[in-house]
Parts: structure tokens; C-alpha cells; sequence
């Protein structure tokens, strides 16, 4: 088995290991890239006819909204409502639950964060903070030039090399102040 | 009187036969299989504490509080989901329960505000109560933590509040928004601890919230709260009525405080809705005390004069003068009554009883004229009465269901619930409307076939679907041969083989695709029971009658009459539209729909009221009209109705009105028609007198007095003095002794008394010797005729054609929000919903004539033309429009036709040829009715009199 140890993005922030491509962190579904595209309602109701037959098509038509724009706005309730027969609460209240189902454009680069208890025991609750307060955001949101958005996840499955997050979709693991500050900074520079 | 506390089983009870037994804290107790545990204690009288469960919604078992423990069996299940079994030991009371349950109050309680004293439900909480019996004494995780104390309240509804803060998140509102009205406006929003309900993201008000009140009702806080009951408190008594709205005809609670209701909450026990409501019964009943009625009597020579406020003894004495005058004068023929769908039996037949006996003629007709007239006759001959088969239960037996020219979620909400439920079950669905209503494709409910059929063409597309079950050997030929007169079948047969009733033949009338009609033929036959749902869709036709046949006719060839599940079934417009036509409104029928010529029958009325009767029938509503027009017809006496605006072709109405020397008009307000009347005999609404409504499930609901009249007398006395005044002596001392007179009088009631609904509930006629506990379901072994006559229904296109000038079908309805002429809606704040009477027209149709979405538009017929906004809509097909006649100063009915049904001069509402263009003004008529809205509706004030 690799070495959590790691920043795993090639050739960036001191990297002290290879990851493992099969290790089971791959299936996190993490973002490559951070994609956004502008919202497009026919692009959009093509995608939704496209799932729309299936048995419970609600989850992998929202799925591939978000494959393909990045984020769901509210604009897209009443079409996958209409879609499916379903009422507008109901796609509101599927929507809602799914921190990933994002509802406004992301950043450039998505960084999420581990919230749960390995990464709780190991400061990362003190790390978030500083970090959200000196980008002036809070958790979900973008910072103003659009470069970042820091979303929250619950177990990465990194809890041996606690405090972890993911930067666009790749693990690192023991996060602290300075490799925070590096990522802040790669993400503006792209 | 105390409030009512209508028991809560927390589950709904178990349907199945079989019997079990277990014991509950030492108590044997034998329920339905299939109960849950909670339902089964409460059976016996032991409540378990609950807070996400009630009996109107399945079960859920998310709250935590209903756990007991089992003997046998690990842990401590929720006994909402726990079933019974045979020989189950359960203890709903142990030191390890209260322990459970006080830790998951404290949960609860230490994210809830903590103002009992000055809360809106304070004493009417389920949370408190949960709280007191728990023991909870102490939260020992303090106040301070996460909480939702600052969430925002919705004030939005104007009828309710969403206190957001003190949401304990029970899903109660979600589930009822699903399950009992099949909305599915509400939802939870986000999850875990950010979990709260939200209405989809947006307020109340702009939600798809329909505002049913089933939400509010199950909400066991202060979340969700009538603002009447945030206003006024806590009501202190409550009396079981019966709404005054739609022919579902709902049992609520009138919940009082003193003489003032504080809120209408719908009955559990009421047979007809089961405890669920709509926006009108549930919420619109301010207008009973509304500053607009008008509690004094009023009389003035000419229309032209102010109103002059008078005592009931002289408007009394006026009107009785002024009615022999014109006898004296013009002949006995020469006047006539119009009763009421909206007032009461009793009320009714009194009406009815006033015109033959003390006016001496048969001339007395009724606001059903102009709705379910057709059905009367179209079910009386096939079946040989003229009444819905069913009871409104029976659609949850239902396979396929068809919907015709009607628009259930619109015009009667509480029965559309049940019929949604029903389809989510899995029962097919077709449906049959000019437009595409919501039941066509709303969320979890889509018709399997919807028949986009032209305004006009019913009786081609039934004639098509029968000749279909005829010619594919759909025929339940058991059934014909066991039920029906086989010569008439065999004629009818015959007849509609033909060809020229095909589906392909008729396609280019009806506008519905052969293969269409195929389809929903065979499902309609083949489906297992089908049932046959219509409204004024269908009898609002100059073929009305036919289509009633036609439908019936088709029932019985497919043997879909005479069980559960099945039928052909009115839904009423009015409340008491079944009950005005019952107790013989009509100017050829005796109440039970015995012909006056029939001498047995008249002799029997006549040896009762001890007076001569005529054995000819009067006149009817369009009659009276067009006599007075000609001079001959010169007074009319009106108990609650409004024939200037609900009536066809206003322009005719005013004309016979002016006509007439004495138009006596009771009503609750100064109506359109009392613009052309004489003397204003104040009415009194039905929370203001003792009476039966009959619903459309011939259902006999009491209706029950908890305010006194405001004008001091209820319309039954009224009618008693003015009969008293011409000379007929009239004496009842309460609505019960007319309906003993009524029992007396007609077969299909002569079980019915107000002990007997006291007994039972409410009742179903025919209810006599051989049912005396009432018939739900009519025509079971035999029809009422004995065999059902199959009749011929030849299509005859109604004379109301397009053309160059008028290219468009006009079809008129109504929405959920208002309610006919708007008397009573108009007057709540339900106007929110729907401020003006708007036209839909197609996209196609308005671009070719430069109208945007909100333009204003002429709406021209050759009867007449208005103006009002256009609202482009997808519903519509091209080709034909939609308005609603809410609102008086729209005058809908200044456009619509005289032309009516053949046998029942029923009007034709449903088709009018129009034009539709831009405009930027009134109709003149508008400009006439604002000006006459001024000018005939004066009334005197001390000043004037004193000049």
C-alpha cells in the first residue's frame, strides 16, 4: 500500500510520494479540474430528456446537470420538475440534500476540506477557520476573484494522514498553515 | 358545548378481516390485523406518546417518542411502524421508556423556543402536551447551543404562518402536503441538523402550495397556524356543519368563541371528505360576516330608485301585496320562484311548497337548470334516477378512471385528493377535456390517455368509444342480458355499429386521433372497474342530455354500474345541487322527481298542504325570461341566486328583469340581480341556520346554526312569512319538521329525520323501509327502472359554429380559488389568488393576432362583447379559448349564448363562437354595468329621507 503521506498533484507543493492510482481514494468523485460552464436551459433539457425515462431519474439527471455546468441553479428546478412529473419541492428538496448538487458557478479550483473526526482531532477545525477568515469567504463559497472555492467534505478516507482535503478532485494529506497558503497562492497564479 | 376531540389513532386503523389479539399493559385488546401497535393501545384507550405520527398519514417512526417494549423481541421498536401479531405482549410504560423518551424531549426541546405562555398553540400543542407527559423537568444540554431559535417566520399565506423557529421537523406537513392532498408543495430542505421544511425554496404564497390546510392541520406546533387562531386564541366550543361551497359538500368543525368562528377544521368523521379540505372551506369564510352584507330588508318602486331600509313586516307585507296585485292583474301564471342550490332542503322545499301552493302554479325552478338539469334527465331515463351511483369512497376501488368535462383538483379539490391518491396506486386515468387540466400531467399523476376533444363534439367522441366496445366485442354481454332491455340494446347496438361512428369517421369533427380513441376504449373496457367522473363539461351542451346517455349507456355495455368501484358520477357544482333538485325545484317535478301530472302523486301533496295543485308543469328559468321580455311574466321571487351573472346571454337576463313589476331577491348580498329588484329580503348564510345540504354522493349532511341570523331571521322563516303574507298559512317551528314533511312526501326519503343523521352520521337516499340505513351505491341487483335503456344518441353539431366573423370556441370554468359568481370568494382574501377573470388563448392563436401575454383583449360573441387581460397558455388547443365568470364586472355571461340543451334548456356555457382581438378599453356593456353598479344599487341614506 502507498504512502498517504502525500500531495499527490504532480510536480506541485512538495510532493513526497507517488499516489497509488488503484488505491480506493480514487473513487471519491472528486472534480479533475473545476468545470463551469454557462448555464444554457435547451443544453440543460437535453441532458435531463436524455435520463429522463430512467427509473428514478432524479439523481443522475442532476448528476449530469452538474457534469455538465458545474453547478445546478435554481433555474434548473422547474425543467427537471416538469421532466420527471415531479413538483418543484420534491427536485428542491432532492437538490438540497446533496452538499455536491452546487448551486452557483465554482471557482476556478475547488478545495475541499475534511470536517469529520480524525481531521477534527488533528486542528483542522483551526485551519478552516484561519484559512475561510483570510479569504474572507465561508464554507461553500468562492473567493471574489474567483479563483477558490472551499467546500467542506466528511472523511476522505485519509484519516491516517489527518488533517487531508482534496485540491480539484487530487488528496493531500497533512494539511497545515504553509501547504494552505501554497494552494491559495497556485490557485490564483491558474 | 365544549370543543370536539376528535380521537387520533396516531395510524391509520388496519382494512383487513382478519381479527388479532394481544395484550397492552396487561389488556387483552382484538384489532384489525395489519394496525400498528400505537393505533391498536389508542383502540383501547392508552395513548402512547407521539409526535410525528397522526392518523391521517401512514406511519413514519422518525420521532422517537412512540418506542415500547415487546416481550420477545430486542430493543424498543416505534409502535407507529410495529404491526400487531397474534398473542403480542407489549408494554407501553417502563422506567426504561420514560427514560428514552424524556432523552429525546430534551433533544427536541433544547432547540425550541421557550415562550408556551405567549404561543399561538399554546394549549393546542402536541410538543407541550409530549412534554408534560414525558416528565420533562429539566434539558440538560442547555439553550445556548446550535439552534434555529432565529429562524425567519413566512407570513405569505394569507390564511396561515410558517413559524420556522418552532418547526420540530416531523415531516407531519410534508407527508399530509403528499399524502392526504397530493400536492407535494412542501419538502425538507438540506439534511441534518440544517434540516428544516421549505415550500421548494420560495415562499407560501409563491409556491405550489394550494393552501388545503391539510398541513396546518397536521402540524403538531405553532409552526404551522391559522392567523385567525394567532388573532382571536384558542376557540373554547365547536359544532360539526357542513361547507357551503362545491357538492363534495365537507363536515368541519366550526370552531367558535362565543358567536365568532375562529376557524373551520374539517371533520374526520365526515363521510364525504374524511378530514381533508380545500382553500375555500377550510379558509374562505369570512365573507359570512363581511361588511358588504346587507342585514336590513329594503324595498323601492322602481329599479331607478335608491333602496329604502324598511322592517321585515313591511318588506313582507310589500312583497306579498305587490305579488297578488300582479295576479290580480296579469293572471295566476304570471309569477314565479327560483330556488336555491346554495340554501338549504329544508329552505328549498319550502320555496318549491310557496310556489304551488301559495302562488297557485307550477312556475319554480332552480339554479340547476343551468348546470346538472341534463344529468337529471339523461340518468332518470337510462337508470331511472337522477343521481350519482357511487359514493365518493368507492373511486379508491377504481381501476381506470374517466374524467369528462371536468376539472376536480379546480372545482372540487377534496374529492380530486382522493381521486390522485387512487392514480398514485396505480388506477389509469383518461381523460376528456377541451383543455389540458392539471389531472392531465401534474406531479405523480399523468393521464394514460387525454381525448384533446373540440368544444362541441361530446356526443360524437362517446358515440365513437361505444362503437368501438361494440364493433371489438367489448360488450359485457352477461351483464346486458342479465341488467339491461335486451330490444333496446339490440337497437343500439345496431345503431352505433355504424360506420358513421367510428373513430376514424368522427376524427375530423372531434379532433381526437382514431387510434386515441381506440386505445382508451380498450382500456376503459378492459381495465377492470371503471368509473365515469363528469361535470358541467358534459351537460353544458346543446347535446347535454344525449352525453349523459351516452355515458350511461356505455357503462352498461361494459357492466361498469351497480357495485364498488365503478359508475357514472356527477360531480356537483353547488353545495346542495343534488338536495334543490331532489326536493322538486323543478316546474315538472315533485320532490323524489315525480312528474306533477302524475295524479297519485299530486293528490298525495295536495292532501297534505290542503290546496289544489296544478297537473301541468310551469315554466322554467329562460321561460320566465323570455315571457316577461314579452310582457306576460311580472314577478319573481329569487332565494339565493344570481341570475344576472350566472346566467347565459346577461344582456336577455336584465332585459326579462327590467320586465318584471316585483323581483323579490333574498340574498346574503346586494347581487348583481338586486340591481333589478324591487324588495331585498336579507338571506342568512349557513352558518346562521339548521338545514341539510345533499351532496353528489346523495349524501344528507346536516347543516348546523352557531351564529344567529345577523338580519334575524333565517331563510326558512322568511319564506314561511312571506307565505304566511299571501295567505297560505306555513307553520314549522325548526328545518327538522320540514324534513319530516319531506319524508312524508317522498319515497327515497321517507327514512330520512334529523334523528336519524344525528344517529348515523349522515345519510344516503334512497334511504326508506328497504335501506334504511341509507343506499351508497345505487342500482346493485336492479336498476332504480328496474332493466337500463340503452338510448339512442345520434350527434347533432350544436348551431353555435366559427366562422369568419367569430373563428374561435369559447369554454368557460372555474378555478380553485374562486367560487362561481365570486359572492362569497371575492369577498376573502382567496382573491389574492385570482384578482381578475382573464381569457387563455393558445400561442398560435395569439400571435396571429398580436396579443401578449397580459394584453388587454375584446372578447366578442354575437350576444355581446368584454374586455379583459389575455393569458397565453399551453393548456388551450388552437382554436379555442377559456375564461372563468368570477368576477360580475368581467360579464362573462354577456358573451355566452342562449342556446341550450334540447331537453332541458340546460345552456350551452361550453361553446361560443368569439373573435378575439387587441384592445385598449371596456366593452360598452362594462361601461354600462360600472355605471349601473352606481346608479341601481343606491340605497337611501337618513339624509335623503329626510328630504
Amino acid at each position: 500500500m502507498a504512502d498517504f503521506s502525500i500531495v499527490a498533484r504532480k510536480g506541485s507543493i512538495a510532493p513526497e510520494a507517488e499516489l497509488d492510482q488503484s488505491s480506493p481514494i480514487r473513487i471519491l468523485p472528486g472534480e479533475k479540474m473545476s468545470k463551469s460552464v454557462r448555464w444554457d436551459e435547451t443544453r440543460a433539457s437535453e441532458i435531463i430528456g436524455a435520463h429522463a425515462s430512467l427509473d428514478g431519474a432524479a439523481l443522475p439527471v442532476l448528476h449530469a446537470l452538474r457534469e455538465e455546468f458545474g453547478f445546478i441553479p435554481d433555474d434548473a428546478i422547474p425543467l427537471v420538475a416538469s421532466a420527471l412529473n415531479l413538483s418543484r419541492a420534491e427536485v428542491h428538496g432532492v437538490l438540497t440534500f446533496y452538499h455536491d448538487f452546487r448551486r452557483a458557478p465554482p471557482g476556478r479550483h475547488i478545495l475541499k476540506l475534511c470536517r469529520a473526526e480524525a481531521c477534527q482531532a488533528m486542528n483542522a477545525p483551526i485551519l478552516s477557520r484561519d484559512l475561510l477568515a483570510k479569504l474572507g469567504i465561508d464554507w461553500g463559497e468562492t473567493t471574489p476573484d474567483g479563483a477558490l472555492t472551499v467546500e467542506g467534505a466528511y472523511c476522505l478516507g485519509l484519516c491516517m494522514c489527518s488533517p487531508s482535503g482534496l485540491y480539484d478532485g487530487e488528496p493531500i494529506g497533512r494539511l497545515d498553515a504553509a501547504k494552505l497558503e501554497a494552494l491559495i497562492q497556485e490557485a490564483r497564479r491558474s | 358545548m365544549a370543543l370536539i376531540q376528535e380521537v387520533d389513532y396516531g395510524t391509520p386503523l388496519g382494512k383487513s378481516e382478519t381479527m388479532v389479539t394481544l395484550t397492552i399493559d396487561g389488556q387483552a385488546v382484538t384489532v384489525p390485523a395489519e394496525t400498528s401497535v400505537m393505533a391498536a393501545a389508542m383502540m383501547m384507550g392508552t395513548k402512547i406518546p407521539k409526535l410525528c405520527a397522526t392518523d391521517m398519514l401512514e406511519a413514519f417512526g422518525s420521532c422517537r417518542l412512540c418506542l415500547v417494549e415487546i416481550e420477545g423481541r430486542k430493543g424498543t421498536p416505534a409502535s407507529c411502524t410495529t404491526p400487531v401479531a397474534a398473542g403480542m405482549v407489549v408494554h407501553t410504560q417502563t422506567p426504561r421508556l420514560a427514560d428514552l423518551r424524556r432523552g429525546v424531549m430534551e433533544l427536541y426541546i433544547s432547540d425550541h423556543p421557550l415562550d408556551c405562555l405567549t404561543c399561538s398553540a399554546n394549549g393546542d400543542c402536541e410538543l407541550q402536551d409530549m412534554a408534560g407527559d414525558v416528565g420533562l423537568r429539566d434539558v440538560r444540554y442547555g439553550y445556548a447551543g446550535e439552534n434555529h431559535l432565529e429562524a425567519r417566520t413566512d407570513a405569505s399565506n394569507p390564511y396561515f404562518s410558517f413559524e420556522d423557529s418552532k418547526c420540530i421537523v416531523c415531516s407531519r406537513c410534508v407527508r399530509a402536503c403528499e399524502e392526504v392532498q397530493g400536492t407535494f408543495a412542501l419538502t425538507i430542505e438540506g439534511r441534518g441538523f440544517d434540516s428544516r421544511v421549505s415550500p421548494g425554496g420560495t415562499n407560501f404564497f409563491g409556491s405550489e402550495c394550494v393552501s388545503c390546510g391539510a398541513c396546518v392541520q397536521a402540524c403538531p406546533t405553532a409552526t404551522l397556524n391559522e392567523k385567525s387562531v394567532i388573532s382571536l386564541g384558542k376557540p373554547e366550543h365547536s359544532v360539526v356543519t357542513t361547507c357551503a361551497y362545491c357538492g363534495v359538500g365537507c363536515s368541519f368543525k366550526a370552531e367558535m368563541k362565543g358567536s365568532t368562528v375562529v376557524r373551520m377544521v374539517p371533520y374526520k368523521d365526515g363521510k364525504a371528505n374524511e378530514g381533508h379540505s380545500c382553500v375555500k372551506g377550510r379558509f374562505a369564510w369570512g365573507y359570512a360576516t363581511h361588511k358588504d352584507r346587507i342585514t336590513t330588508p329594503m324595498i323601492r318602486k322602481k329599479i331607478t330608485d335608491p333602496w329604502r331600509v324598511v322592517s321585515w313586516e313591511e318588506a313582507i307585507d310589500y312583497a306579498a301585496k305587490e305579488f297578488k296585485r300582479i295576479q290580480a292583474q296579469y293572471g295566476v301564471d304570471s309569477i314565479g320562484g327560483i330556488t336555491s342550490s346554495r340554501c338549504t332542503n329544508e329552505e328549498t322545499f319550502l320555496v318549491q311548497k310557496l310556489v304551488r301552493a301559495g302562488f297557485g302554479n307550477n312556475n319554480v325552478d332552480t339554479c340547476a337548470r343551468v348546470c346538472h338539469s341534463p344529468t337529471g334527465y339523461g340518468l332518470k331515463t337510462t337508470l331511472g334516477t337522477s343521481a350519482g351511483t357511487q359514493d365518493f369512497a368507492s373511486v379508491a376501488h377504481a381501476d381506470v378512471i374517466v374524467v369528462i368535462g371536468a376539472n376536480p383538483t379546480d372545482g372540487h379539490p377534496v374529492f380530486a385528493s382522493r381521486m390522485k391518491r387512487r392514480l398514485r396506486e396505480g388506477a389509469r386515468l383518461i381523460v376528456i377535456d377541451p383543455r389540458r387540466i392539471d389531472l392531465v400531467r401534474s406531479p405523480h399523476v399523468t393521464a394514460d390517455y387525454h381525448l384533446q376533444l373540440l368544444p362541441g363534439t361530446n356526443v360524437a367522441l362517446i358515440n365513437a368509444i361505444a362503437h368501438v366496445v361494440v364493433t371489438e366485442g367489448l360488450v359485457n354481454e352477461d351483464y346486458v342480458r342479465q341488467r339491461c332491455e335486451l330490444a333496446d340494446f339490440e337497437s343500439w347496438a345496431r345503431f352505433i355499429a355504424d360506420e358513421r361512428h367510428a373513430p376514424e369517421a368522427v376524427e375530423h369533427l372531434t379532433g381526437v386521433r382514431a387510434s386515441d380513441v381506440r386505445g382508451a376504449t380498450r382500456l376503459y373496457a378492459r381495465g377492470g372497474n371503471a368509473a365515469i367522473y363528469y361535470g358541467l363539461g358534459v351537460t353544458e351542451h346543446s347535446q347535454g342530455s344525449t352525453m349523459v346517455m351516452g355515458m350511461a349507456n356505455l357503462a352498461m355495455a361494459t357492466g361498469n354500474l351497480g357495485r364498488i368501484g365503478v359508475g357514472v358520477n356527477p360531480l356537483r357544482g353547488q353545495n346542495n345541487v343534488q338536495g334543490s333538485c331532489d326536493m322538486g325545484s323543478f316546474p315538472h317535478e315533485f320532490s323524489g322527481y315525480r312528474h306533477v301530472s302524475d295524479d297519485a302523486t299530486r293528490n298525495m301533496f295536495e292532501a297534505l298542504w290542503n290546496v289544489p295543485l296544478k297537473g301541468e308543469p310551469g315554466l322554467r328559468i329562460p321561460n320566465m325570461l323570455d315571457e316577461a321580455v314579452d310582457g306576460r311574466f311580472k314577478g319573481l321571487y329569487i332565494q339565493g341566486e344570481d341570475i344576472a351573472q350566472s346566467d347565459p346571454d346577461t344582456q336577455h337576463v336584465t332585459a326579462g328583469l327590467r320586465s318584471m313589476e316585483c323581483v323579490v331577491i333574498q340574498d346574503i348580498f346586494l347581487n348583481e340581480t338586486a340591481k333589478y329588484a324591487h324588495v331585498f329580503l336579507p338571506g342568512s348564510s349557513f352558518l346562521e341556520k339548521d338545514g341539510t345540504f345533499t351532496n353528489a354522493e346523495r349524501r344528507i349532511n346536516r347543516v348546523r346554526k352557531v351564529m344567529s341570523p345577523l338580519a334575524g331571521m333565517a331563510d326558512w322563516e322568511v319564506t314561511i312569512a312571506l307565505s304566511n303574507a299571501l295567505g297560505y298559512e306555513m307553520s314549522y317551528a325548526h328545518p327538522s319538521e320540514i324534513m319530516d314533511e319531506i319524508a312524508r312526501l317522498t319515497p327515497t326519503f321517507a327514512g330520512v329525520s334529523y334523528e336519524k343523521i344525528e344517529a348515523l352520521g349522515s345519510v344516503q337516499w334512497p334511504c326508506n323501509d328497504a335501506a334504511p340505513h341509507g343506499t351508497p351505491t345505487m342500482h346493485v341487483d336492479r336498476f332504480v327502472r328496474g332493466k337500463g335503456k340503452f338510448m339512442l344518441t345520434e350527434f347533432i353539431p350544436t348551431e353555435e359554429r366559427t366562422g369568419p366573423r367569430f373563428p374561435l370556441l369559447l369554454t368557460t370554468g372555474r378555478i380553485l380559488s374562486q367560487y362561481n359568481v365570486g359572492a362569497q370568494t371575492r369577498r376573502t382574501e382567496n382573491s389574492r389568488w385570482h384578482e381578475e377573470d382573464v381569457l387563455e388563448i393558445h400561442p398560435f392563436d395569439a400571435e396571429s393576432r398580436g396579443v401578449e401575454d397580459g394584453d388587454m383583449v375584446s372578447l366578442e360573441s354575437r350576444s355581446g362583447a368584454i374586455a379583459l387581460r389575455a393569458r397565453i397558455s399551453e393548456r388551450m388547443q388552437p382554436g379555442v379559448v377559456y375564461t372563468t365568470f368570477h368576477h360580475a364586472k368581467t360579464g362573462a355571461n354577456v358573451v355566452t349564448t342562449d342556446y341550450s340543451d334540447w331537453a332541458t334548456s340546460c345552456p350551452e356555457y361550453k361553446v361560443t363562437a368569439v373573435q378575439v382581438r387587441r384592445t385598449n378599453r371596456m366593452s360598452d356593456w362594462q361601461e354600462k354595468f360600472l355605471e349601473e353598479d352606481r346608479t341601481l344599487k343606491r340605497i337611501e341614506t337618513k339624509l335623503d329621507a329626510a328630504e
